[in-house]
């Protein structure tokens, strides 16, 4: 019982016209318990979905795997079951507090319903929790905003909000969609040290999901790096980013702008574009933009291999027999 | 706000002035005029223009119309010799603002209903019974409904009395021959508005809540929803509270609706321009209120003021 929610070989698919779109391609990962796990990964790469659908936000298709929250399997759970775990037991942060909360409705009664769903406790207690909870994510003058709808806020106290309606009931786990993509860059960091503070307040887990490498490095403990729908990498903090094991992880790493490089050094890119997730191809979903790539990648998708503990890596470069191409491909030299 | 309620009020007051001015004129410059039918002899006609003034230049016949208009005075119908076209409007408008409303709260009702409901079973069954529904309420003209409903329902099945307009029996099928196109536009547009707010980012977040079903359709989905269905309730309310010719004449309804025909076709002034700013005036009120009420609903309008929090 050490593990907060387990996803074990989570397959789901979305029905378009085009045909079936494979969203996430047999993904597992583990969240421990008051562990802050980041899953990195480009638009389209599954990311949010694979979050989404562990809360049942999305109309999709599971075709196959588990989902174990505390111990629980909640894979089959219905509408009616998912509404006791949302909001009390889970939390959600979305990316654009503009849209995500409601135009008409007074902040104040936005908090409070999830409180008064949740608990049992009358109106006026609902308020005061309420108010506690705007101070505590750190808005002045709650008693004012309260009464306020989100059009007079800016963006970075939507996202307060937001924090603070996630956290209404105090959840054992966040997950945060993208919580700093639409706010500047002094907000974003005032966004992710208060998370930080109120993760340790709360007690609770948090799935950071985001593209930004530079956010995930200050917050989080592990790292797993998706790609078209599958898990390529997954370490800790210091394992991603001092051994990153796969060429995707690399580089995404290597693009990071550098502050000491010299002014004519040109922003390094990964090439080409993500593959086609109607149809993927039987090799690894990476190979076609791989600078390591060999024969079997295009052929065969690799699996999962523990390149030290906690650290493991779905490349074929990590076995023993593509040590001569390791050598000859400079993949060595950077290690 | 009260800085723009009065802004409103100088604008309405303009509004009625440049409409009565331009259907004043338009119909002195229509041919003919209400005494050109044959049973009129050119003595005849030329006593008649004298006693209502028309031998007189037009633009002094509008200063002195206007004159009349700032004492409420609508002046007296040519076609309906000697009764006050004021009494005509008094007379008439009671039935058809009776009828009117009922059809009102019933198309409101039950147009919102179906819209929720085609919405909420996106593709389901109820869903396409709504557009049918929506289908024959906009296509079939309600003189053809009108007549079907009273042919069905009170001759080939006496349930309801044929026509004539004393108890709430005989309001039963004009009402819904009046409500029906209505309540296929209501739905139509209820239904786009309500799919929006399902698919929106604040409905997920409802529902990230653990709310229960009902309780995000009731707090979030309709209220949101009712937004855009306020602009077109003003022009609504006012053309179904004028009165209908059609279900009116159908039914045998003494109300206001036989009246715009028949005023236009006797060219009779009097009661042209009393009705036209009769309509006037009601239309600009009532958008005039819903502008308020969108205030009221929607918390980002704010009437004039720019108080910031």
């Amino acid at each position: 019982m050490e593990e907060l929610l387990q996803v074990k070989n989570l397959s789901i698919s979305f029905h378009t016209y085009n045909g079936e779109v494979q969203a996430v391609r047999n993904t597992s990962f583990d969240l421990h318990r008051k562990e802050v796990l980041a899953i990195v990964g480009e638009s389209g790469s599954g990311k949010s979905v694979t979050m989404q659908s562990v809360l049942k936000l999305t109309p999709c298709v599971f075709k196959s795997g588990q989902i174990i929250f505390e111990g629980k399997d909640i894979t089959n759970y219905n509408d009616k079951q998912m509404q006791n775990i949302r909001g009390s037991q889970i939390g959600i942060i979305f990316q654009d507090a503009m849209t995500s909360l409601n135009p008409t409705m007074k902040i104040g009664k936005q908090i409070t319903e999830s409180i008064l769903r949740h608990q049992k406790v009358s109106k006026a207690e609902a308020k005061t929790k309420a108010l506690e909870l705007l101070t505590q994510v750190g808005i002045n003058n709650p008693e004012k905003r309260y009464h306020q709808y989100i059009h007079n806020l800016s963006g970075g106290m939507r996202q307060r909000v937001m924090i603070a309606i996630a956290l209404a009931c105090k959840p054992k786990l966040l997950i945060a969609d993208e919580p700093t993509t639409a706010l500047d860059v002094t907000i974003q960091a005032q966004i992710m040290d208060l998370l930080a503070k109120l993760k340790e307040e709360v007690g609770c887990s948090i799935v950071l999901i985001t593209h930004d490498l530079g956010v995930v490095a200050a917050n989080a403990d592990r790292i797993a790096v998706m790609y078209a729908g599958k898990l390529v990498e997954s370490g800790t903090s210091d394992q991603i980013f001092y051994h990153p094991a796969h060429p995707y992880t690399r580089g995404l790493l290597e693009s990071i702008p550098r502050l000491d490089a010299s002014h004519n050094t040109k922003l390094t890119y990964i090439g080409g574009t993500p593959p086609d997730a109607l149809n993927p191809s039987p090799g690894c979903a990476f190979s076609a933009r791989c600078k390591y790539a060999m024969r079997i990648c295009r052929q065969q998708a690799p699996e999962d291999r523990e390149v030290e503990p906690g650290h493991t890596c779905a490349c074929f470069l990590m076995d023993d027999e593509a040590k001569a191409t390791r050598e000859k491909m400079g993949w060595e030299v950077k290690l | 706000m009260a800085k723009y309620i009065v802004k409103r009020l100088i604008i309405s007051v303009l509004t009625i002035l440049v409409l009565c001015t331009v259907v004043f004129f338009a119909i002195k410059f229509i041919p003919g005029d209400p005494f050109s039918g044959p049973e009129y002899t050119e003595q005849m006609r030329q006593q008649l223009h004298e006693l209502y003034g028309y031998d007189k230049p037009v633009w002094q016949q509008y200063l002195s119309y206007m004159g009349n208009l700032l004492h409420g005075d609508l002046g007296i119908s040519v076609y309906y010799r000697g009764r006050a076209v004021v009494d005509i409007i008094a007379g008439a408008f009671p039935q058809s603002l009776d009828l009117g409303l009922r059809a009102l709260i019933t198309a409101t009702v039950v147009g919102i209903g179906l819209g929720i409901l085609a919405a909420l079973n996106r593709k389901k069954p109820l869903d396409y019974i709504s557009i049918i529904i929506a289908i024959i309420g906009i296509s079939i003209p309600s003189f053809v409904v009108a007549s079907l409903l009273q042919y069905v329902l009170a001759i080939v099945f006496p349930i309801f009395p044929v026509a004539r307009y004393t108890s709430f029996a005989h309001t039963i099928l004009p009402t819904i021959a009046l409500a029906l196109p209505t309540i296929a536009r209501f739905s139509r547009f209820m239904r786009t508005s309500m799919l929006e707010v399902i698919d929106s980012d604040f409905v997920k977040t409802a529902r990230s809540k653990g709310l229960k079903k009902r309780q995000i359709i009731f707090s979030h989905e309709v209220r949101n929803s009712l937004l855009p269905l306020l602009s077109i309730l003003g022009p609504t309310t006012a053309s179904l509270l004028m009165g209908s010719f059609v279900v009116e004449s159908i039914f045998a309804i003494p109300g206001l609706g036989n009246y715009f025909v028949e005023s236009i076709n006797t060219q009779d002034y009097s009661l042209i321009m009393g009705l036209t700013i009769f309509y006037g005036v009601f239309l600009v009120t009532i958008n005039f209120v819903i502008d308020i009420l969108y205030g009221v609903v929607d918390p980002r309008i704010r009437l004039g003021g720019n108080k910031n929090g």
